[in-house]
């Protein structure tokens, strides 16, 4: 996996965790309109990154929920656990918000 | 019905080979306050909820506690995949290992595996969210026990996230609990009259 990809996707998966907080945040506070205001906001965002992402790297869902070019992408490695976010620059398996 | 997203919730850091850290990590995937536990306990609490609100706390929570145990495992694989035979002996991992190899189970630092009796759904909405603050209080105690623990720079950053989690989980609950006095129309007091 190539840095501007990771980048892409940690980016990415900072936008989904602002969205989880505002959703369990939501559940308990239904009528805080300004925080409903921003989960939509976010909604947009994620979708927006998503929908690029996905475009040039392959699903990050399955079951329908996004497509495939051929061959069938979503066997592609690596999984999710084969990703190391380490920074230290003397790290082999990390590297990837090694700043350049 | 749950969809897969082929992505962690949080970008998991681990820095170095370490079977001695991950004998004990591993409590956080399988011992009596880790995330299996915290995931399932909520899940299967959250049929005989009595409204809206407290259905989607459990839900949501529940499923957010399927990627910390994703997140967890991680930490464990990431930990061990490089190990020897020899550094898995001197860590003292060489029980699990023997019955494992480097493979993922459900165990606690121990080597205790999980059980269904680590939780509880009792059918009472207000005795259950109890249950839920005290799992996330003793789930926050771990994580800390856990970076004491740890001399891995990138597991402990990895680790404050996840204690956090159970910071924000413990005060959802509570506002669940309390909109379950409010709903049941109940005055609660924490102490007995005399
Ligand atoms: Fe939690």
């Amino acid at each position: 996996m190539k840095d501007t990809q990771k980048e892409k996707l940690t980016k990415l998966m900072a936008e989904e965790f602002t969205a989880i907080e505002l959703n369990l945040y939501l559940d308990t506070h239904p009528q805080d309109k300004r925080a409903l205001e921003l989960y939509n906001q976010t909604v947009d965002r994620l979708y927006a990154l998503l929908e690029e992402y996905e475009r040039q790297y392959g699903p990050l869902s399955n079951f329908g929920l996004s497509p495939s070019s051929y061959p069938w992408q979503w066997i592609e490695e690596p999984w999710p656990w084969e990703m190391n976010f380490c920074d230290r620059e003397d790290n082999e398996q990390c590297g990837y918000t090694k700043k350049s | 019905m749950w969809i897969y997203e082929k992505k962690l919730e949080y970008p998991a850091k681990i820095c170095t080979t370490n079977p001695k850290l991950a004998k004990v990590v591993i409590t956080q995937y399988g011992g009596p306050d880790g995330e299996l536990a915290a995931s399932l306990r909520y899940l299967t609490q959250r049929y005989t909820m009595p409204t809206g609100r407290s259905k989607a706390v459990l839900n949501d929570i529940g499923t957010e506690e399927l990627a910390h145990m994703e997140i967890v495992a991680t930490l464990v694989y990431n930990l061990t995949k490089d190990a020897s035979v020899r550094d898995i002996k001197a860590a003292g991992m060489d029980g699990y290992y023997a019955d494992h190899d480097k493979a993922l189970y459900f165990v606690n630092g121990d080597g205790v595996p999980w059980t269904a009796a680590y939780i509880q759904s009792k059918g009472d909405p207000i005795a259950d969210m109890h249950e839920n603050l005290a799992a996330e209080e003793k789930a926050r105690a771990t994580y800390e026990y856990l970076i004491q623990l740890s001399d891995d720079p990138g597991v402990t950053e990895t680790l404050a996230w996840l204690r956090q989690r159970e910071i924000v989980h413990y005060q959802r609950f509570g506002e669940t609990l309390e909109h379950l006095y409010d709903y049941y129309g109940k005055d609660h007091y924490f102490f007995m009259g005399s």
